[in-house]
């Protein structure tokens, strides 16, 4: 023992209870029991259990932070006391279920959590076993909290994507066993047959593969990169366009691999994409932000049902193709960004978002009302809205309309990317840092303000309108504030003002919910979560923009005498 | 040599308090002019309503013959009025030379549609204006750090940022804002000269706030001393130097008896 | 001259006045008509009338907490609707207790104590909670990220409460002693309940209003709002007035919480949310960081809303106009924001300026 580590013990317990608490919120809430259902490795440890081993392995850690000065053994004892104190909790649930009749008011303390919470052994030993799995997870913490972060990382990532896999063992499992001997590979790695998750040596097999080569990256990497830099600018960009061409490749040919219900899954998360490149213009170039988003959404959804529906119910009708009705639809869009946009030029954070969110009620009111029922449908909505055609390909089915939503992602990528090397996405910026700065610049707030509600509603617009004919019908009960929080969350998650943000925030927070049914379920619980630890942790997101360097191919031509003077 | 901006009887008030208080003022071409005062004489308040971002309750302003006085802030940086600020303010997360791009948005013309279809006409604007931007970063001393985020500077190299972004809008009339606040006296000396450097061969006229005396009656060729919104002296740095109204709004009432002014 | 014009009014100020003109006009013209048709009697509109002012004081007691804390942390407390909502929620829980037991039957006056203390106790946990983990370690953030936190916080705790206590709505039982009306001059009547939750707001208005001018915390509150850094500077403990500011205004939340469930019965986890914006709007519109200025602006609202769609829309012959009423709250949100954003009463804060 050296003489200057003491034992913050306190430290620890008060952690250990913090996590306590989450732990028993998970339980109750209903997610241990919803998410028990998958497991990760098959027949061992199932995602519920993972939760919550999740909660103590972070509690450990902090614990283990926390109790002690700097790494030692003392780490290990305050991951254990963190973790010991966490099931204790949980333990002390169990034991309170029965005699206080806890079900009536909280349904989800029901017998099946406590046979989750004891290993199904019932209290005696289950209990006990309990609370050696909290104290065991808390070394573990504290373990991870001594070894070289690089050790760590490894292993982290490692359990990391042994749980990721095991999560999406199915969608794995459906679209890769049709190349046969990736099949004999998945079958070994993810158990057999109807068992769901992955089998223990697949687990380890998974786990081996990403801390060993993750741990050879950390250290080797940084000479791969150099001699990939170090090669011939010619080759440099044949490499680079050689992966573009592959990423391409497979992304055009990806509705053959996924299938009609990936493929549909694909296609949420494209327009959820689209959204969120629209919405990334708005709050994260430009700093406004738009709760009230969805009502471009709506309107363009809307104005191509009206303009398109043979709907006998409709007061109106025009009869015009999904092609002839999409321009019109994104240019009411733009035109009801820049409308929306006027009233609130001159409110800052906090009131404009208060206000776009107002808008976003009363368009989703409007809709739902019977007031402008006879030409837009009401609460009943619209149906039979058109679907596009070309040639002989119409779209209505995921496999093509997967291609449609692609085509507008890119576009609103390429647009997204050209704007923001550019004049008018400088000036955006520049508002958001500091809009009285930017005025004292030169810039014409207003006109630059329009610029973004109107091009980030163009996209909204797009995306609904294609949502409209995807579904072949609107509802109003579709377009509420949700849809709203949901793309500003997949912004955030990916990081504000980052394109690959946007790509990586709605794979997560889209395509996970839509992939596996318990996310759907708490959904909004982990979104909100979500953007609570993010802005308390990591708020610039997940993905951020790295500052783009220019390219120097020129840098030689940058060397000017300091002393001359520019021109004038 | 003509006068570049006319102040003519400049009022601000805030609620009960009047900033500025019937202020005129004249300021030469190609002059390098300085306004000082206590603290609170409305200087900066002064400089808010040159920039347009107050509007004052009354009087006139003139730059080059062009009334400023109710028009918003973007237009009188398109006249030709470009200023820096007492505590720094850049945009903290962008590069350097993004800052100094921005600082260059009023002489630049391509819009959305340029941008979006990368026209020849828009990619040879960005390419000279990118050229500018290092050539300006190099006039201030900051080449090389073009890509680092301005937050990340050091404190002098932000100063110098700042005015290297004021310069970008090409400006007749520049306005700064205690520029030497917070340097030890070696890069006071170098500020100072680079001022001088910025009249000289910039052809530019500057007006500035300054509280470090050394610099103001070293480099300015006119003062114009305020005290509670009001202007109580003017003229060549010898003269304020002596002048006891001047000693009495800095350093009271004794010290102007002391520097000879009857009891 | 029109050069001169121009210059001070641009495009988007006439296109706002065209838009504000035409919304006046449409209110006129609706009343003028409504009234001319003359389907509503007087005692149709004194039952609007008084169901507005019952809302409205429950909106006034909500708005107290979003006032309360923006002239405090210049933030909007979007998760204060789920402090109400947790009120009144838990409060459920306790009143169908006391039911079955009979006790609510027993001791009326006891059991309302009683469920009071409760739903004011947890919107106040809720709330300390909220302030010490969401916001106090992003005080000094652009103001972006705790806005955003408020919202993901405002989603969380809606959902919790989804996942603990389920989705399905749950029912206040029946208080005898507030069943019934009382008659006034024989046409009109007025139900206890109404009258109840009218007395009961303006009580705790009054003790708010009385607490801030009167007490050491209430100075030091309006200190803290004028200036947090002099005020610490003073002596005074920045940390622990805030936290008082979010117990006070969670517990008049809890407090409109309980009264609004014993009005209309129903409570859910989505309770907060429409209320929540309708109460930011009072705050808004009787000038935000003004406690009088709150309390009548959430009374305006209620009436506003309450005698509003009748009034305005019906003589227009617009359908079911009672669909729209929160149209009409959140126009009244955006109007007042352009035309006087610094409200009926006006301001109580102080604004920075560079």
């Amino acid at each position: 023992m050296t003489k200057n580590t003491h034992f913050n013990w306190l430290n620890a317990l008060r952690i250990g209870l913090i996590g306590g608490v989450v732990a028993l919120l998970i339980s109750l809430v209903g997610m241990v029991e919803e998410f028990g259902q998958r497991d990760i490795i098959a027949g061992v440890i199932s995602m519920g259990q993972t939760l919550l081993i999740i909660a103590m392995l972070m509690g450990g850690h902090f614990a283990a932070a926390r109790s002690v000065d700097r790494p030692g053994p003392l780490s290990l004892a305050g991951g254990a006391l963190a973790g010991l104190v966490t099931s204790g909790m949980l333990a002390v649930l169990v034991l309170l279920i029965g005699p206080l009749n806890m079900r009536a008011i909280l349904p989800n303390a029901s017998p099946a959590l406590i046979n989750i919470l004891t290993f199904e052994q019932g209290p005696v030993p289950g209990l006990f076993y309990l609370l050696g799995a909290g104290a065991l997870v808390g070394v573990v913490a504290g373990l991870l909290h001594i070894l070289p972060p690089l050790v760590r990382q490894a292993i982290i990532l490692a359990l990391f994507w042994v749980a990721l896999l095991g999560l999406l063992q199915e969608l794995l499992r459906v679209t890769l066993t049709n190349m046969p001997a990736v099949g004999a590979a998945l079958s070994w790695m993810f158990g057999s047959g109807t068992q769901k998750g992955l089998s223990v040596p697949g687990a380890i097999a998974v786990a081996g593969v990403v801390a060993g080569g993750n741990y050879l990256w950390a250290t080797r990497g940084a000479q791969a990169q150099a001699r990939v830099r170090a090669m011939p600018p010619a080759r440099q960009r044949a490499l680079q366009w050689g992966s573009l061409a592959l990423a391409i490749a497979v992304v055009l040919y990806l509705p053959n691999i996924l299938g009609p219900y990936l493929s549909e899954v694909a296609n949420n998360v494209g327009l959820f994409i689209l959204m969120g490149l629209g919405l990334n213009i708005v709050v994260g170039f430009a700093g406004l932000l738009d709760l009230g988003y969805v009502a471009f959404f709506a309107i363009g959804a809307y104005v191509m049902g009206v303009l398109t529906s043979t709907d006998t119910e409709l007061a109106y009708r025009f009869n015009l193709t999904f092609w002839e009705a999409l321009p019109i639809a994104v240019a009411a869009s733009v035109l009801f960004g820049v409308i929306l946009g006027i009233p609130v030029l001159k409110m800052r954070g906090d009131y404009l978002a208060i206000v776009t969110l107002g808008f976003g009620e009363i368009i989703r009111i409007l809709a739902l009302s019977d007031f402008l029922k006879p030409y837009i449908g009401g609460s009943q909505g619209i149906v039979q809205v058109g679907r596009g055609q070309i040639s002989t390909v119409v779209f209505d089915r995921p496999q093509t309309l997967y291609y449609l939503i692609v085509a507008g992602c890119l576009l609103a990528l390429f647009i997204s990317r050209r704007l923001r090397d550019s004049r008018p996405g400088r000036a955006w910026k520049a508002m958001r840092e500091d809009e009285d700065v930017a005025q004292a610049m030169g810039i014409n707030l207003v006109a630059t303000k329009l610029l973004a509600f109107g091009t980030g509603a163009a996209f909204s617009g797009l995306s609904g309108a294609i949502f409209a004919s995807k579904i072949g019908s609107i509802y109003p009960h579709s377009f509420s504030l949700l849809i709203s929080i949901n793309v500003l969350s997949l912004i955030i998650v990916g990081g504000m003002g980052s394109l690959p943000g946007v790509f990586v925030g709605a794979l997560v927070l889209v395509g996970l919910p839509e992939l596996l049914r318990e996310f759907s379920e708490y959904r909004l619980l982990m979104y909100g979560a979500l953007l609570i630890v993010m802005m308390l942790t990591r708020p610039e997101g997940f993905w951020p923009e790295a500052t783009h360097k220019r390219e120097f191919h020129e840098a030689a031509a940058s060397e000017v005498a300091p002393e001359s003077a520019p021109a004038s | 040599m003509a006068p570049i901006l006319t102040a003519r009887q400049v009022t601000k008030r805030f609620g009960g308090l009047t900033a500025v208080n019937n202020l005129d003022l004249e300021i030469q071409e190609r002059s390098i002019h300085s306004v000082i005062g206590p603290n609170g004489a409305g200087k900066t308040t002064f400089f808010n309503c040159v920039t347009g971002f107050n509007q004052p309750e009354a009087g006139e302003i003139l730059l080059d013959g062009h009334h400023l006085e109710r028009l918003s802030p973007d237009r009188i940086t398109q006249l030709g009025i470009a200023r820096t600020y007492q505590n720094i303010r850049l945009f903290a997360n962008l590069t350097a030379l993004e800052n100094i791009l921005v600082g260059q948005h009023p002489r630049l013309k391509s819009g959305m549609l340029g941008a979006i279809f990368n026209t020849p006409g828009t990619q040879r604007e960005e390419a000279k204006a990118l050229a500018e931007a290092r050539r300006l970063l190099a006039f201030v001393g900051l080449t090389g750090k073009g890509d680092h985020l301005a937050r990340n500077l050091a404190y002098g190299d932000q100063r110098r940022l700042e005015i290297a972004r004021a310069l970008a809008s090409k400006p007749k009339l520049l306005l700064l804002d205690e520029p030497t606040a917070g340097m030890n006296p070696r890069e006071t000396e170098a500020m100072t000269a680079f001022i001088h450097r910025l009249r000289d061969e910039l052809g530019l006229t500057i007006m500035l706030i300054e509280h470090h005396m050394g610099v103001v009656m070293g480099i300015s060729e006119r003062i114009t001393v305020l005290d509670y919104g009001e202007k109580i002296a003017e003229g060549a740095p010898v003269e304020i130097q002596t002048n006891p109204r001047v000693i009495e709004a800095y350093l009271g009432r004794e010290e102007a008896e002391a520097a000879g002014e009857p009891a | 001259m029109l050069r001169r014009f121009l210059e001070r009014f641009t495009l988007t100020d006439l296109f706002m006045w065209l838009v504000g003109g035409s919304i006046l006009a449409l209110i006129v013209v609706g009343s003028f008509l409504t009234l001319r048709a003359g389907h509503y009697t007087a005692r149709h509109w004194f039952d609007f009338v008084v169901f507005g002012l019952a809302q409205g004081s429950v909106y006034a007691l909500i708005a107290l907490g979003y006032t309360l804390v923006y002239g405090i942390l210049r933030m909007i407390n979007f998760a204060h609707s789920e402090v109400y909502m947790s009120g009144a929620f838990t409060g459920y829980f306790v009143a169908d207790a006391m039911n079955r037991s009979g006790f609510l039957d027993q001791n009326p006056l006891l059991a309302l104590l009683a469920l009071f203390a409760v739903a004011m106790t947890t919107s106040i946990t809720v709330a300390v909670l909220l302030e010490r983990i969401a916001y106090r370690p992003l005080r000094r953030s652009p103001r972006l990220v705790p806005l955003i936190t408020a919202i993901g916080a405002s989603f969380f705790l809606q959902y919790t409460f989804r996942g603990l206590y389920g989705s399905q709505n749950r029912a206040y039982p029946d208080v005898e002693v507030l069943d019934g009306a009382w008659s006034l001059g024989g046409e009109f009547i007025i139900q206890k309940i109404q009258v109840v939750v009218i007395v009961a707001a303006a009580v705790l208005m009054f003790g708010l209003y009385t607490f801030v001018q009167r007490t050491r915390t209430g100075k030091a509150m309006r200190a803290v709002s004028e200036d947090k850094d002099v005020a610490a500077l003073m002596g005074i403990d920045v940390d622990a007035i805030i936290v008082r500011t979010f117990i006070l205004g969670a517990a008049l939340a809890g407090a409109a919480g309980v009264l609004y469930a014993l009005m209309f019965r129903q409570v859910n986890f989505f309770m907060g949310f429409i209320p929540g914006i309708k109460a930011f709007t009072a705050a808004v519109l009787g000038g935000i960081g003004n406690i009088p200025g709150a309390m009548l602006g959430g009374l305006f609202l209620g009436l506003f809303e309450s005698v509003g769609p009748t009034l305005f829309l019906d003589g227009l012959g617009i359908p079911a106009p009672y669909q729209l009423k929160d149209v009409i709250a959140f126009t009244m949100l955006v109007l007042v924001l352009i035309y006087r954003p610094t409200g009926i009463l006006g301001e109580q804060l102080t604004t920075a300026k560079a």
